[in-house]
């Protein structure tokens, strides 16, 4: 176990620097820069341009110099200060990534906690009305924008004044707040967002429960449990449940993962202030050290998170951990 | 044969229903399985004797699957009528099952002591600790080497044969009146074969209990058999005890079955086959449903249905047409 | 199509049927498949014949009247005495213009004409005409599903829009099922050195957050692009990310379908490796690769919508669902002018559409299923 851990993050090594030399290439290859603005301000000369560039080291078009110069201070810890935000891209990183993991793990309890339930159930009653009805849900859940969810949803809560229109906290009273109460507000935040990105990942979820339900109870060790005159709720739960759900594992990795980088387009909507959003801006601003310090982030959470699941895996499938 | 019988068939009918019509997989049979005895039931594979294996068990799938009819009586209880928590005392309690595939049929995330000890469980009040006792000791009875490590492993650990000793265990845990062995021997090696036909036997004797085999395999039933009933597509077409079978096969089926075996005393050479493929069950030829490949057939064979007729004590043969005293021997 | 009795009234012969043929009959008994199909159908005719069902060009605008509110329910069959008439709308009178409040002048009314004239355009891309379906006479404006806030016509900009929505789906998956193709059966077929590498790229592409990478890939081009060729960028880079999955997948069915004897048999016959892997492998992967490419539809058609949105998709004035939406980011437009968002209603159409159809082809295909 110690060295499949061990390799598994000795790959994410070359993983790393091959994404972070194409988004450095693919920067090196943009037409502009950060300071491509200030150039239209006539009060810059472009000699104090050249300066500034030659300052944050991305004066140079030649992709190996700017990526060796990157790498120089990554492998020691420093990946640079933000240009646009003046201040070590790690601690505009580390605030984001809480947000985002309190996002991710909202979406997730909702998605997982409705799609084993659901899946199990119309894999049970298959082809009755439940069944159908869970089906369709699913489509439209499997279907629906998310950019177009997350408008609706804020639609709804600028109607209904139920909810907060964005943001993760209460701006105002913010720092009035007992610990308690921040608590209350951030979910009272939360549910929106998450209602989106879970009801999404859920469609997906079920459908696969589904499936590998129906797969399962058709297996012949399921006729041996009832052949041992055990009744049906100790067949579903005792033997079926757990074969069934251990290929959904893999996806739950893949799940986090998609959350921890796919969900910008909601924390844009919701300027929910996550990884995915600061990201988006930064890509927009051309605001290069956030770029790839965010980058390195997603990456290394995209496959941690996939380890995360085959850890999960080995510990619930007896074949896989005793190997 | 004396006495009440412990299981008895009465005009069994299994059909599955499916969008290309109604599949009459087992079609109106009858047989009792008595005492301490073993019997046997052979045919080619689709002819129904598993299907009447699981509708005994009440474990066909339904849909597609359901009895249309008949009686399935154990110690005088029609197991089609009671209730189906009933039903889930009877199974794994006084009628057990052990099956084809040992590979798939156990629990592959779940350890052998916890699908053994489940069964104790199930049917009797005794702690955990008690049921982990008789587990070990059980598979200790059916050769298991080392059973008390050997329980905490899991199916992928056990060999082939290992495993079917395990589901044979996992059987017999609640000491069942009746065992059904579905194919129990044919995913396994030869060699192993005998040994887990010689433990069946030995375990009948020992537990006082009826073995009903499934199978299609001639060398196995004249090795553990004491009666056998002949299947073709969805009807008895004979029913005998193995000497008798063995000696005076009947049925124009049971002879074919017994010409294409390989055998040491004739010449090699090719084997006879039975001309014909095993008739769909959506349409089975009318009248006998063997006629299509029978060498004896006649015109009528397709306008009357054949009835078991007893021509010899203990010997019934679906065919009016047989000629009971030039029976060959086959063996 | 013509009405034909059901088929499945009598069974026929099974062995007469080719594989498509099957695949069509139980897709038919399918009926939200079917019902999907109809709604794909109904919309890609739409984007083929936008200019012509549209009233105004996409560019067309109205700067006094911005966002006025959906005509659709406001279109009248009676007149004042009641009695039924050719459709009408009453003319607009702008009640407050900062608050962007209009209310009907009920003293103007202007028939809905068929056929009338309006915006210049190439119908088919082919034939210059004027004239469009349906058409009020001016001053009055036709806004079936409202005015944005530049006063252009929502229901138009929507049709015109579905020509960029829609299509990028289509030219989309055409590329990536290519490449996909042509990678997987490569990798599949040669095996070593060369599947080694080429499995390695397909890895790395699909360990990539994708969305991050597309937005990089975008970036990298600059933004002083002609809406051709920011249009074909985007097509471009989706399906540069998009061929990675299905060559993966096809790299399977390739691995297991060269051992089969007929591949064995065009080998010993001295056919070139390469002719075998276009000739003999990939078409019986078809199947297989047209349920997958139907089924990721929805990726580009999402992608494409999802990079407009954040504005470095179709650009302004162009139309195209995603932009459109761009509107709706301003809370206060979103819940004032609510219909803004209507793009949003089928681009969730088209998308459903696309997942319930390649379901039921997935169904169809799948020869374990029977019915």
């Amino acid at each position: 176990m110690k060295t499949f851990l061990l390799r598994r993050l000795l790959a994410l090594l070359p993983l790393l620097l091959a994404v972070t030399f194409i988004t450095q290439t693919l920067l090196v290859l943009a037409p502009g820069d950060y300071f491509s603005k200030l150039a239209e301000n006539p009060s810059i000369t472009a000699a104090r341009l050249e300066m500034l560039r030659a300052q944050y080291h991305i004066d140079s078009e030649n992709v190996f110099v700017r990526y060796g110069y990157w790498l120089k201070g990554a492998v020691q810890g420093d990946f640079g200060y933000s240009f646009k935000f003046q201040a070590p891209v790690w601690s505009l990183i580390a605030d984001r990534i809480v947000n985002t993991l309190i996002l991710a793990i909202g979406a997730l309890i909702i998605s997982w906690g409705l799609a084993i339930p659901l899946g199990v159930i119309s894999a049970v009653k298959k082809d009755t009305v439940f069944d159908r009805l869970a089906g369709g849900l699913s489509f439209v859940g499997l279907s629906i924008p998310s950019v177009f969810f997350s408008l609706l949803m804020v639609f709804f809560a600028q109607k209904s004044g139920l909810f907060p229109v964005g943001g993760i906290h209460n701006q105002v009273y913010w720092q009035y707040f007992t610990p308690w109460q921040k608590v209350v507000d951030t979910l009272w935040h939360l549910v929106l967002p998450a209602t989106v990105l879970g009801t999404i990942g859920m469609a997906q979820y079920m459908r696969q429960m589904r499936g590998e339900m129906i797969e399962t109870l058709s297996q012949d060790y399921i006729r041996t449990a009832r052949a041992k005159g055990l009744s049906e709720r100790k067949v579903l739960f005792g033997h079926a449940l757990g074969n069934a759900i251990n290929p959904l594992i893999t996806l739950f990795g893949f799940s986090f993962a998609y959350l921890l980088s796919g969900a910008f387009i909601t924390e844009y909507v919701f300027s929910w202030p996550g990884m995915g959003r600061l990201t988006v801006e930064a890509l927009l601003d051309k605001d290069e050290p956030l770029v790839m310090a965010s980058i390195v982030m997603l990456t290394a959470m995209l496959v941690v998170g996939s380890l995360l699941a085959d850890l999960l895996l080995a510990y619930l499938d007896p074949r896989i951990r005793l190997e | 044969m004396s006495g009440e019988p412990l299981l008895e068939i009465r005009g069994l009918k299994t059909w599955f229903e499916s969008s290309d019509g109604v599949s009459r997989a087992v079609d109106g049979i009858s047989y009792s399985v008595f005492d301490s005895e073993t019997l046997a039931v052979v045919g080619e594979s689709g002819c129904g004797k598993s299907v009447t294996a699981f509708s005994i068990m009440r474990l066909i799938p339904s849909p597609p699957g359901r009895i249309a009819g008949g009686e399935v009586l154990f110690q005088g209880r029609d197991l089609l009528k009671i209730s189906s928590a009933d039903m889930r005392a009877v199974r794994g309690n006084e009628i057990s099952m052990i099956f084809q595939e040992p590979m798939t049929s156990l629990n592959p995330i779940l350890s052998i002591g916890r699908q053994i000890t489940e069964a104790i469980l199930q049917h009797t009040d005794c702690s955990v600790a008690e049921a982990r006792d008789r587990a070990i000791a059980m598979l200790g009875r059916v050769g298991i080497p080392a059973p008390e490590r050997r329980i905490d492993e899991y199916p992928h650990q056990l060999s082939g044969g290992m495993k079917q000793r395990a589901m044979i265990a996992m059987a017999l845990v609640c000491r069942p009146r009746l065992l059904i062995a579905d194919e129990p021997t044919t995913a396994l090696d030869v060699t192993i074969q005998s040994q887990i036909l010689d433990l069946l036997a030995e375990l009948r004797d020992e537990f006082k209990m009826s073995v009903l085999l499934i199978t299609h395999d001639l060398g196995v039933v004249a090795e553990v058999a004491d009666r056998v009933v002949v299947m073709y597509a969805g009807k008895i077409v004979e029913t005998a005890r193995v000497d008798d079978l063995f000696s005076h096969p009947l049925h124009p089926y049971t002879r074919a079955l017994f010409r294409s075996l390989p055998s040491i005393v004739t010449p090699r050479g090719a084997l006879p086959v039975i001309p014909g493929n095993v008739p769909s069950p959506l349409d089975f030829p009318s009248g006998c449903r063997f006629r299509t490949r029978c060498s004896i057939a006649r015109a009528e064979c397709a306008t009357i249905e054949p009835e078991l007729d007893e021509l010899r004590p203990g010997h019934s043969v679906a065919c009016p047409f047989t000629d009971a005293t030039a029976a060959g021997s086959a063996t | 199509m013509s009405i034909e009795p059901e088929p499945s009234a009598a069974p026929a012969p099974r062995a007469s049927r080719t594989p498509w043929q099957t695949l069509w009959l139980k897709l038919r008994k399918n009926r939200a498949a079917m019902l999907a199909l109809y709604v794909l159908v109904a919309l890609y005719m739409v984007a083929v014949f936008a200019d012509f069902l549209a009233p105004y060009h996409y560019e067309t605008l109205d700067q006094d009247r911005p966002f006025q509110a959906p005509m659709l329910l406001r279109i009248h069959i009676r007149d004042a005495s009641g009695s039924l008439t050719r459709p009408f709308i009453y003319g607009t009178r702008v009640a407050n213009p900062s608050l962007k409040l209009y209310e009907d002048d009920t003293s103007e009314t202007f028939p809905i004409r068929l056929f009338g004239r309006g915006d210049r355009h190439d119908l088919l891309w082919l034939v210059p005409t004027d004239r469009h379906l349906f058409t009020v006479d001016a001053p009055a404006r036709l806004y079936l599903f409202g005015s944005d806030q530049f006063g252009r016509d929502i229901f138009s900009r929507i049709l015109y829009g579905s020509r960029v929505s829609l299509s990028v789906g289509l030219i989309g998956i055409a590329i990536s099922t290519l490449i996909g193709m042509l990678v997987g059966g490569v990798a599949g077929y040669y095996g070593g050195a060369i599947d080694f590498l080429l499995m390695r790229v397909v890895e790395l592409i699909l360990a990539l957050p994708s969305l991050y990478l597309i937005l990089v890939l975008r970036q990298s081009f600059g933004s002083d692009l002609t809406s051709i060729q920011i249009y074909l960028l985007i097509v471009l880079i989706l399906s540069f990310i998009g061929w990675a999955s299905e060559a993966r997948v096809i790299r399977g069915m390739v691995l297991s379908l060269k051992e089969q004897e007929y591949v064995v048999a065009a080998e010993a016959l001295g056919f070139s490796r390469m002719w075998i892997v276009v000739k003999h492998i990939l078409p019986n992967t078809l199947s297989f690769v047209i349920v997958t490419a139907t089924l990721s539809v929805p990726f580009y058609i999402l992608g494409e919508v999802a990079l407009s949105y954040l504005g470095v998709g179709i650009q302004e004035p162009e139309a195209s669902w995603g932009n459109m939406l761009r509107a709706a980011q301003n809370v206060s437009y979103l819940t004032e002018y609510t219909w803004v968002i209507t793009p949003g209603f089928f681009i969730f159409a088209a998308v459903m559409a696309w997942n319930v159809f390649g379901d039921g082809l997935r169904d169809a295909a799948d020869p374990r299923t029977e019915r």
